[in-house]
């Protein structure tokens, strides 16, 4: 089933945010995705950040910067963003496994360019922060304190098509 | 134009391309550990699509937490046990007869050249080592390739490494890997294949060069890969015997796979490691790297050899030349967990597990172990680790500790110090 985009974002102003810092490996053991919940962005250490906090909480999207999910190839890193209802991560550039791991779980896992990234989270700085997904005309629009900026964004067809068939399951399962 | 050994093995496996530059492979190999692979399990039992594509193309070990501590590692093992006895996975690998995934595989012949491999592990980049590809995927991809036998990704780009020059004594394939990784950075490959090779890769054992391979992952590269020669066809002979009437044609057939002279390569990169220094980690990335002479007399608490990078019988030789005759210093714990049984056996053998307890090491079984914090060899908040793994992150073997990625010979020579150091400084 396709999910639902955008929403209260979180920004996590850093590059090589890591699998170990997003889902720490002492938790690997757990055999189903709900049990992950408490545990995201355990952690990240990262000045202003609360990984108990009610902000992530509350939040929907995650905004950050270059090399998002290096490291382990663990699906646990996207699950536990799914769990958490956060189905959209925005950077400036993924790990190779993890932006298929989220596009496979029919997430989205997506690009933009240094600058802009910057400017969204200039905007987000001292306000609430809220990133609205329009995945047909591939656009998004950040806003906060009534101020609002708009973005571009592209992803490969391959990957429209794992987002719109709820994952690669569904997929690979209706074509091999 | 000519093709990359990427390239070749790509067009040999194309099942589909859904989309321009979505590739769609035929897998010969699905490589199966439990802590990835239960989820994947319990997915297709919930979808009612508990089958696998071919059992005999799917091998399992039980590796990163073993024997099992705690009731849910148990379950993780018994959820992957069960599983391969219901489908009759023939090469399950369990309790007695388990070792780390990424040594275990290839010393029982599954992995050749022109391969294509996935696993729910980031390191089996480690598999190009014997000209195949191999990559590391999530659990969904792991799981549709447990049903279809299938995995899609990207049409490989390639960066070309060559290795040139002459290594100096006691520099080895991991400060070579460390050294590219620094030069690379930690997503300097993401979305590459690095293909590996240069004179000093035709000298260097498979050994060496699944320890290269295995480290493609930390510059963000999908897979590492090695050309096959007559080196990778001696590794494999006690397999691929009865199908050449000798080595020279198992060599010819392998050098299909050979990327053309006129190949397209993204990059090109040389480096000559002839003045190389024995090289480790600092900080909390693994291109944060350095040579050990500027790190010298950084105290630490624990000394770890092993892990799918460098637990295997080369490597243990390596450290035990300089542990022989040598003790642990008194403020250092030391533990060596040999990658495989038959690693375990041939280190017995050669008189290496008494070097490594004469010196006061820990030996445990073969395991993933104290790599990633999961079970025996956490670090308490503070501590300080030497290891000859992959990995440093913060976190990654204990929370609040540090890791210092090095050789076997250097993780040795700083266990003996209680200092990182090289062994040229005891």
């Amino acid at each position: 089933m396709k999910k639902h985009f955008g929403g209260p974002a979180i920004c996590l102003d850093r590059d090589d945010i890591n699998t170990d810092e997003i889902i720490p490996a002492k938790y690997l053991t757990e055999v189903t995705k709900e049990a992950l919940t408490p545990y995201i962005l355990e952690d990240l250490k990262l000045e202003g950040f609360d990984p108990r906090g009610q902000k992530l909480k509350n939040s929907k999207v995650v905004v950050t910067g270059g090399n998002f999910g290096c490291g382990s190839s663990r699906e646990h890193a996207p699950w536990v963003f799914e769990v958490n209802d956060i189905h959209t991560v925005i950077a400036e550039s993924y790990a190779r496994i993890f932006r298929q791991n989220m596009f496979n779980c029919g997430m989205l896992a997506i690009e933009l360019p240094k600058a802009d990234i910057a400017a969204i989270i200039a905007l987000g700085r001292d306000a609430e922060l809220e990133v609205a997904v329009d995945l047909p005309s591939r656009k998004i629009e950040a806003s906060a304190a009534g101020k609002s900026l708009s973005f571009s964004f592209d992803i490969s067809p391959f990957d429209a098509a794992l987002v719109d068939a709820g994952g690669w399951v569904e997929f690979a399962d209706s074509r091999y | 134009m000519g093709k990359t050994i990427a390239q070749k093995i790509f067009d040999a496996h194309l099942r589909d391309e859904p989309f321009p530059g979505a590739k769609v492979l035929d897998l010969d190999r699905v490589f199966c550990h439990e802590i990835t692979t239960p989820v994947a399990i319990a997915d297709l039992e919930w979808r009612q699509k508990d089958r696998v594509f071919d059992p005999s193309k799917i091998k399992a070990v039980v590796d990163h937490v073993t024997p099992s501590k705690d009731s849910k590692t148990a379950t993780q093992a018994k959820i992957l046990r069960d599983w391969a006895r219901r489908h009759e996975i023939k090469d399950f690998f369990d309790v007695g007869h388990n070792g780390v995934c990424h040594a275990l595989f290839p010393e029982k012949g599954f992995v050749r050249p022109g391969f294509t491999i996935i696993m729910g592990d980031s390191h089996t980049c480690t598999h190009g080592a014997f000209g195949a590809f191999a990559a590391g995927v999530g659990t969904t991809d792991l799981e549709v390739g447990i049903l279809k036998g299938v995995c899609a990704f990207r049409e490989p780009m390639t960066i070309r490494i060559n290795i040139e020059g002459t290594l100096p004594e006691g520099v080895v394939a991991k400060d070579v890997i460390l050294h590219i990784i620094g030069k690379l950075g930690v997503n300097g490959a993401t979305d590459r294949v690095l293909e590996i090779r240069g004179s000093v890769v035709d000298a260097m054992s498979m050994d060496a060069r699944m320890t290269l391979c295995n480290m493609a992952i930390e510059a963000g590269g999908t897979c590492g890969i090695c050309l096959p020669d007559m080196t990778t066809v001696d590794y494999l002979w006690e397999f691929i015997s009865d199908d050449y009437a000798s080595k020279e044609a198992a060599l010819e057939d392998y050098s299909k796979w050979h990327s053309d002279a006129d190949a397209h390569y993204e990059q090109t990169l040389t480096f000559d490691v002839t003045a190389l220094e024995p090289m480790v980690t600092y900080g909390y990335k693994p291109d944060c790297v350095k040579p050990v002479s500027e790190m010298k007399g950084t105290r630490v608490d624990q000394v770890y050899i092993g892990t799918c990078t460098n637990g295997r019988i080369e490597d243990l030789r390596q450290a035990a030349a300089v542990l022989k005759g040598r003790t642990v210093n008194e403020n250092v714990r030391g533990i060596v967990s040999p990658a495989t049984p038959k690693i375990f056996k041939d280190a017995m053998a050669e008189g290496i597990i008494q070097i490594f307890m004469d010196a006061g090491f820990c030996v445990t079984n073969p395991t993933c172990g104290a790599c990633l914090g999961m079970s025996n060899g956490v670090l308490a908040e503070g501590e300080v680790a030497a290891a000859t793994s992959n990995r440093n992150f913060n976190g990654r073997m204990g929370k609040g500790g540090m890791v210092h990625l090095m050789s076997p010979a250097v993780a040795a020579a700083t266990a003996v110090a209680g200092v990182i150091c090289a062994p040229a400084d005891l």
